[in-house]
């Protein structure tokens, strides 16, 4: 398959079955309720060492936001629901609650229920007040510049984690533009977030290693320096390569933010270097959701 | 199919106890079976049909039409359905009620919603003493749901209140919220002395600035989050307190009881408080 001179490589990305949920921080304003919700997404590009993998969905209008402030979505995935609840109640802790005119509300009501503010009420020391509304419960936890609100619990759903694709360009700047170009595209898209820095991530993994304590390694197929040394994935042509990593709550939204990204790198095309699409597959051995890039191009 | 409908003949001298005539106890009777159903009255039992006409067919959706202020209990306990009274009721309505809707177009007596656990009770009239309290001995009132009254309230609305959210769009008697364990209360009139009387935790909302005990300290002014979510849940009620130019977020909070927990507010609207001070305002009765 040839889209505007690039080559959508017969393979599919491997992804796996994670935990997911939304939180929905809202502030005095826009600017404020963005710096919460970076600072709760931050560290959290994969689930190897940061523990989730968590990243900003998108600015909600006050009119979609509880308070009726403005406010940003996130979203949170990790591989199994006692490392989610312990990220979430970690990261709103120290990065919410801490955060001025912050509050912090369920981006989920279906699903288990998990802590959200159930037990930051204790930083309250006993002048903390329960209201419940309409059935869900709130916490108002007298903090110096006034007080945090925050939902007790959030929902807590299945979701799908590491859906992918590689774009191999054939110089760094051009891979990178290609990426820039897919991210904003794909940023538009509901229940899904790019979880690494910029959303772009040049440092793609294989799984395993010649040392025996790393689960996971360079990609060197196709690492472009290692071309003549290694059994190599990269045409001659190939400089870099860089991948968008893809966490969304369901395979359906995972299947339409690769096809939105891929489409927006196929439109640069290969007049702007683009040569081929491809995709971290792993031959069965990371996960059992298959996203098969030429039938989500077709 | 219709809804059954229990239309008085007669007012009875005694009162009575209309606990049997709920949803959930009448599920699959017929007629027959509903006017045989005895009732107490003062110290004799009287056939349901004796006290009423009764027609219809739909046992989740009752009507007690010519309702006098003797009939007491009527709701109790009630599991889902709709009970409309046209007129007035006695003591002890919606006692216990554990979901479902009771809609009153007259007054009340003493003890509605008492100890109520779910639901939505309306009350177009004015509602007697001991509103959503504790029956007497018993340490919790109302644990849960609406108690919506657009008259007044006697007094001790809210006594040893658990949960749930009461709001009063007329004026609010003596002991207001007291004994309260937690809760809101809004009252967009006026309230009497001793508000909020040993008061544990929960919130008092006032449109009016209240006459306050020694035990409630001022905290200030402050503009708080959770009030415009407290108002958006009022949206769906037929009432004042859906109204957009009602709600407020800016509100002068008092601490309190400090002669209890102390861990109870009582906030009182700041854009547009009332000019006037209530001191003269005394205990509202009207039963």
């Amino acid at each position: 398959m040839i889209i505007n001179g690039v080559s959508i490589d017969e393979t599919f990305a491997e992804a796996f079955p994670m935990k997911a949920t939304r939180a929905i921080i809202t502030a005095q304003n826009e600017k404020w309720a963005m710096i919460s919700a970076q600072a709760m997404t931050g560290f959290a590009t994969s689930v190897i060492a940061c523990g989730c993998e968590a990243g900003i969905e998108r600015v909600l209008d006050p009119s979609e936001t509880p308070d009726g402030r403005p406010g940003v979505s996130v979203l949170i995935f990790a591989m199994g629901g006692k490392g989610l609840a312990k990220q979430l109640e970690t990261r709103a802790g120290q990065c919410v609650l801490t955060s001025p005119t912050s509050a912090l509300f369920a981006g989920i009501d279906e699903g288990l229920q998990i802590p959200l503010g159930k037990n930051l009420r204790y930083f309250g020391d006993g002048f903390q007040i329960a209201k419940k509304i309409d059935g869900k419960r709130y916490w108002r936890v007298p903090v110096m510049d006034g007080e945090f609100l925050t939902e007790a619990t959030t929902g807590r759903v299945d979701a799908v984690g590491g859906g992918n694709f590689l774009v191999l360009a054939e110089s760094q700047p051009q891979a990178l533009a290609a990426c820039e170009a897919a991210i904003v595209e794909m940023k538009k898209l509901p229940n899904v977030i790019m979880p690494f820095p910029g959303g772009v991530v040049r440092s793609g993994s294989k799984v395993g290693s010649k040392y025996p304590a790393l689960g996971a390694s360079t990609n060197d197929a196709f690492c472009p320096t290692l071309k003549g040394i290694t059994k190599t994935d990269l045409s001659p042509e190939i400089e870099s390569v860089m991948e968008i990593v893809i966490d969304g709550l369901t395979k359906e939204d995972i299947d339409k933010a690769m096809r939105v990204g891929i489409q927006a790198v196929c439109d640069l095309g290969a007049e702007n270097g683009i040569k081929r699409i491809s995709a971290g597959n792993y031959g069965g051995k990371l996960g059992p959701f298959h996203f098969h890039l030429q039938e989500i191009m077709a | 199919m219709s809804a059954l409908t229990f239309t008085v003949k007669q007012e009875t001298a005694q009162r009575v106890d209309m606990s049997p005539l709920v949803c959930q106890l009448l599920k699959d009777m017929n007629l027959a079976d509903i006017a045989a159903i005895e009732l107490q009255n003062g110290k004799r039992k009287i056939r349901a049909d004796e006290l009423f006409e009764i027609t219809g067919s739909d046992t989740q959706n009752i009507v007690i039409k010519n309702s006098f202020a003797k009939l007491d209990f009527i709701a109790k306990g009630l599991q889902d359905g709709n009970v409309t009274v046209v007129g007035e009721a006695g003591a002890y309505l919606a006692l216990g009620m554990k979901s479902g809707m009771v809609t009153v177009n007259g007054n009340v007596g003493l003890y509605a919603a008492c100890e109520m656990k779910k639901g939505l009770l309306t009350i177009r009239g004015n509602a007697g003493d001991f509103l959503g309290a504790a029956l007497p001995g018993n340490k919790q009132g109302m644990k849960g749901g609406t108690v919506l009254v657009k008259g007044n309230v006697g007094q001790r609305a809210g006594d040893h209140m658990r949960r749930g959210t009461m709001l009063i769009e007329g004026n609010a008697g003596d002991y207001c919220g007291s004994r309260m364990i937690a809760g809101t209360i809004a009252v967009m009139g006026y309230t009497g002395r001793f508000l909020g009387y040993a008061m544990q935790r929960g919130t008092l909302l006032l449109w009016q600035q209240p006459t306050l005990s020694a035990t409630f300290n001022d905290c200030g002014s402050h503009t708080l989050a959770f009030l415009p979510i407290l108002f958006k849940s009022f949206a769906r009620l037929d009432s004042k307190f859906a109204q957009k130019s009602e709600a407020f977020s800016r509100v002068q909070r008092y601490g309190g009881d400090m002669a209890e927990k102390g861990r109870a507010e009582v906030l009182v609207r700041l854009d547009r408080r009332a000019a006037q001070s209530n001191t003269a305002f005394s205990a509202v009765n009207f039963h």
